[in-house]
């Protein structure tokens, strides 16, 4: 079932299809054939729960999505950008290797599960395990950013890329959860704020930025608050802290006899 | 063919494997009654999360010309357990009224049991010789049916509330029991994805006793522990599936010993010990260590979320670690739940609020007081 699908043509080709009520599999399967038909931009309206929007499309296509998607949204992705005006669900951009989901509210848990590349901006709070197991692979460095506050298990298991966290929301919770960079062993996470000490996990620590992680941020944050129609005009990146693994490899003498 | 074994008959094209269970449920708190085809619209989102072993719901308020009457609903296998089973009930209560479940049948819902309602109450003399409250005499009754009338299970046992639950997909067992002909001010519904229980009529969701009724997304590792805790008070888990022994335990908790529920939720969700050491208030900390030495035995562990109805309210309900999706919202004076944000937005389409419900940390929606 492996296709490709490569663009036709040079310029902005638009096309809106109204998605209220569609079934998921009809649904992509459509977005398929407009792509394959040479358009560039596809405009999602009435969009509702649909799973598996832009799975493992290989194209540099813009999909816009009116309406809250369903999960896996950009699933395998490698290449789209995908614009969702509305909330997200779970699993947003689950294995995805390049291209760039940018979600302008909130999204569920488990966002950018084994992601490889690309981007994932969330302008509002995201759920539990955000970041689970992301690696940067050669080249590719994974970034997701997120507005708002995180749950449990922020950067579980990570093993490369970067992750930024800023923090907004009016409400009392912490800005992080509990299990933050459990098993943490590659990549950075960013946070606007210290998070306490209990909630770290056992393998990261806390260090100021250096003048690297400095020009990351510079260059990743203006693209967020454009992209999720943030004003970011109060944050400053004096107030981020970096998290880092201990080691590379925590469990090395763990298993071995 | 008994009814553990319709699940191998049942077949489905296009099978999937990648799945999970869907919940959704919503409570009118101003007492205000919604139609049955709204819980159908919203689960109709979340069909792909089932795979057409179960559907169900739960409807409240449903029954206002009983409302001082059990409303009891009963599947049998056979003629002869409903039999059997009618003479038990002749002989523990005076029984009002009673007829066939309203049903449509539909080729999406195969090989229905014996489907009948009962609206009953203990009667008198009965409860004076038993020295039992007409509760406790309705949840023995319920055991002692499910334990020891082949072939008969009672599935729902509130007042003014009840439980309709089939093989099937969420949107067909709506359909089958005509759901959309009820109104109720809290539904609940339920899609199934069986996976280490048969896919059977009585393992549906929800699972009820009184007018306790859970829809559950998850497994509980600890269901044997519970089993047996619960077993020590008179309940006895027949049908066969680890949610079973949340309705019970809501109703041992909550009705039988007069705990809040919110300190209900917080045995069955109980905080890692890690957390309650680092809480600063002594009083909590003192409460959540008593909790967890008197109550370990009816923690649930395992994934899940949960809604749960009863007759003042809703709960919806994660585990400690958020391994299943749960999603609230509110709108005016209703309180939505869901298993993904698109089941609640398919209904409400501009809440007030939608949120993430932290994990162990219940979210509650009563009956506003005077309703």
């Amino acid at each position: 079932m492996a296709k490709t699908y490569t663009r036709r043509e040079s310029e902005v080709r638009t096309v809106t299809v109204d998605a209220k009520g569609v079934y998921y599999r009809d649904l992509n399967s459509r977005v398929r054939e407009l792509i394959d038909g040479g358009y560039t931009e596809i405009v999602l309206d009435g969009v509702n729960g649909q799973r598996y929007i832009g799975d493992g499309l290989t194209d540099s296509v813009n999909i816009i999505i009116n309406g809250v998607p369903g999960n896996d949204l950009g699933a395998f992705m490698d290449g789209p950008t995908i614009t969702v005006n509305d909330n997200a669900q779970d699993c947003v951009g689950n294995t995805m290797n390049s291209g760039k989901i940018v979600v302008r509210g909130h999204a569920g848990d488990v966002i950018g599960y084994g992601m490889r590349g690309g981007k994932i901006f969330i302008r509002d709070d995201v759920g539990y395990r955000v970041g689970i197991h992301m690696k940067s692979f050669k080249e590719q460095v994974p970034i997701i950013v997120a507005g708002g506050k995180a749950g449990d298990f922020f950067g579980e298991y990570m093993a490369g890329g970067v992750i930024v966290l800023l923090g907004f929301g009016e409400d009392e919770r912490p800005v992080v959860g509990d299990y933050l960079g459990t098993g943490m062993h590659g990549g950075a996470i960013y946070m606007r704020g210290e998070p306490e000490q209990h909630l770290l996990g056992k393998e990261v620590s806390v260090s100021p930025l250096d003048s690297e992680d400095r020009k990351l941020l510079e260059v990743v944050l203006p693209e967020f608050f454009k992209d999720t129609l943030t004003d970011g005009a109060g944050v400053d990146i004096s107030d981020f802290i970096k998290l880092r693994p201990f080691s590379h490899r925590p469990y090395g003498s763990k298993y071995v006899y | 063919m008994a009814f553990g074994d319709q699940y191998k008959k049942w077949k489905v094209d296009d099978f999937k494997v990648s799945s999970a269970c869907g919940l959704s449920g919503f409570i009118s708190r101003d007492g205000h009654l919604t139609g049955g085809e709204v819980i159908i619209e919203s689960m109709r989102v979340i069909r792909e999360r089932g795979n057409g072993l179960g559907g169900g719901f739960a409807g409240y308020g449903i029954y206002p010309k009983h409302e001082e009457h059990y409303a009891l609903h009963i599947m049998f296998e056979d003629a002869n357990g409903k039999s059997r089973c009618e003479e038990l009930l002749e002989e523990s209560l005076e029984v009002e009224a009673s007829e066939e479940m309203p049903t449509m049948p539909i080729p999406q819902i195969q090989a229905p049991p014996i489907l009948w309602r009962y609206f009953a109450v203990p009667r008198r003399e009965k409860l004076t010789a038993e020295g039992l409250s007409a509760d406790d005499f309705m949840v023995r009754l319920v055991m002692a049916i499910n334990t020891t009338v082949p072939g008969t299970f009672v599935f729902s046992s509130g007042k003014n509330m009840g439980v309709f639950k089939a093989v099937g997909f969420a949107e067909d067992v709506g359909e089958f029991f005509r759901i959309p002909d009820y109104s109720a001010y809290t539904w609940i519904g339920h899609g199934r994805f069986p996976t280490n229980t048969p896919g059977w009529w009585g393992g549906a969701h929800p699972f009820n006793i009184l007018d306790w009724a859970v829809v559950h997304n998850g497994e509980i590792s600890s269901y044997g522990i519970n089993k047996r805790y619960l077993e020590m008070f008179g309940y006895h888990c027949t049908l066969l599936t680890d949610t079973e022994v949340m309705a019970y335990l809501f109703d041992l908790l909550v009705r039988k010993q007069g705990l809040p529920l919110p300190i209900a939720c917080k045995i069955l969700a109980a905080p890692f010990w890690k957390s309650i050491d680092e809480d600063d208030d002594p009083a909590e900390k003192e409460l959540l260590e008593s909790l967890r030495m008197t109550y370990g035995s009816a923690l649930v562990n395992g994934p899940f979320a949960v809604i749960v109805g009863y007759s003042r309210g809703m709960v919806g309900l994660n585990d400690r670690v958020k391994l299943r999706p749960l999603v609230a919202a509110t709108k005016d004076e209703l309180l939505y739940v869901s298993s993904e944000e698109s089941a609640i937005r398919q209904i409400c389409p501009r809440p007030d609020r939608v949120w993430a419900p932290p994990a162990g940390q219940p979210v509650i929606g009563e009956l506003k007081g005077d309703v």
